[in-house]
């Protein structure tokens, strides 16, 4: 079989690959040459850019999968459960770039590298039920079976994630003796902070557009294996 | 015509069936329960659990201990229906899914309040504090339900998977854990005697949790039996 046929996104895949290191080194530059140094904090001020960026890109992925993992559901075809299974392994990666950076902020601005508030312990639940996702999957050996489960469970996972925060907050603002909303970023006061916020963005959307498609395709990939595997029996 | 039974006669006759059997064996049923109590030992070793800090972990020890206890059951109570092939029996009887799903539900739902029925006192005797308060009560009835709504689903689809009893926890603790904050905040403050205005937001989150999982649960449990 000829290669450009089974995997016909070779092409696009170079041109997102191109913009999304365009973006990203373009979003650094800003970064560190183009955002001013915050006066209190610094320079581990301007980790908050990607930090936000990353976590913005791996909600969205998420949300993804829940769609993507609803629409596999109704319509039964296995691209939807490609893409729910690409966004998952795609928003897990982001997420925990999110956390990690967060983390390092946190140790220079709070003095610590963690705190037990609502948006910090609701994002690590929310790893955590991804990767339980991923074991589930692996359990599972029928690909269709695999596939509803994960839909489901990708449902559940996501719909639990605004009722853990609610919960989470209100424990929190009950016991005022934490530090509270002290993680609010409310410091994007100059205009250069804004820009380069929103060019973090649209660098780690483009990002975000270039893994899932690379992720997409190794999953068809897998699939054209598999299949191929099977005639050769 | 139509000899299919009704919803209500089909989910209690599946509830039944469980109850009867468990009764029989009580297999689960006693293991749940030395689990159980070992797990309050177990705390009281490494809490160490003084008569001051008691009253305010009291909440989080009863809770920890029923979700470890309802997870053995609920891996349990599907194990033996894959086990034994019954599964497929249920799966083939002309009966709507759901009446299989609100009867496995209510049948684990009475066999972990029966442990709670017997944990509570006990606890309360081994730590001289009483826990016969009716707002405790409601809490657990409603915070076990909200667990087991969720758990019955996922524990229906773990069970057709290669590591179930390995992997139940790790699927069912995450997703449930707003249901279980919400309780034990209801719990620690029934306790502590506060009044209703600090209770209230935490006994309605509940309820709405209880309600949003059982429904979600519900309509996911078709799709997890699909054969």
């Amino acid at each position: 079989m000829n290669p450009i046929e089974t995997d016909p996104g070779q092409k696009t895949q170079r041109w997102l690959d191109i913009a999304a290191a365009l973006a990203v080194s373009g979003a650094l530059a800003a970064v560190i040459f183009y955002a001013p140094r915050e006066a209190t904090m610094g320079a581990v001020q301007k980790i908050f850019y990607f930090h936000l960026a990353a976590a913005w890109a791996g909600m969205i992925s998420f949300l993804m999968a829940a769609i993507a993992g609803g629409l596999y559901l109704v319509q039964r075809q296995m691209r939807w459960d490609q893409l729910s299974l690409s966004a998952v392994e795609v928003g897990l990666v982001l997420m925990l770039m999110a956390i990690v950076g967060g983390s390092i902020w946190a140790k220079q601005a709070w003095n610590t590298w963690w705190t037990w508030d609502p948006r910090l312990t609701t994002v690590t639940i929310m790893e955590l039920v991804y990767l339980a996702y991923f074991m589930l999957r692996q359990g599972v050996d029928d690909p269709e079976r695999r596939a509803r489960f994960g839909a489901v469970y990708a449902g559940v996972g996501f719909l639990s994630v605004p009722l853990m925060y609610l919960s989470i907050h209100l424990y929190r603002t009950i016991h005022p003796l934490l530090l509270g909303n002290a993680g609010e970023p409310g410091m994007l006061l100059a205009p250069r902070m804004t820009q380069t916020l929103l060019i973090s963005l649209a660098a780690f959307s483009v990002l975000l557009a270039a893994l899932l498609y690379r992720r997409l395709r190794l999953a068809r990939l897998g699939d054209v294996l598999d299949a191929l595997r099977q005639q050769e029996e | 015509m139509n000899n299919r039974p009704g919803f209500w006669r089909a989910t209690f006759a599946v509830a039944r069936k469980d109850l009867l059997t468990e009764w029989r064996s009580r297999e689960a049923f006693s293991a749940m329960l030395v689990f159980a109590l070992l797990v309050i030992f177990i705390f009281n070793f490494a809490l160490e659990l003084k008569p001051a800090a008691r009253t305010e972990i009291s909440a989080g020890v009863l809770w920890v201990t029923l979700c470890f206890a309802g997870s053995l059951g609920l891996n349990r109570a599907w194990a033996v229906e894959k086990d034994r092939g019954c599964l497929d029996g249920l799966l083939l009887a002309p009966v709507d899914r759901a009446a299989l799903y609100f009867g496995k539900l209510f049948s684990g739902w009475l066999v972990l309040l029966t442990i709670a029925a017997i944990l509570l006192p006990v606890y309360g005797l081994l730590y001289n504090q009483n826990l016969f308060l009716p707002g405790l009560i409601i809490v657990v009835v409603l915070g076990v339900e909200g667990y087991l709504a969720v758990g019955t689903l996922l524990a229906a689809m773990a069970v057709q998977v290669r590591s179930r009893d390995l992997l139940l926890p790790v699927l069912l603790f995450p997703v449930t854990l707003p249901a279980l904050i919400a309780a034990v905040k209801a719990s620690s403050a029934f306790l502590a005697g506060l009044p209703w205005t600090e209770v209230q937001p935490w006994f309605t989150l509940l309820l709405a949790f209880d309600l949003i999982f059982t429904v979600v649960a519900w309509l996911a449990f078709d799709i997890v039996m699909e054969e």
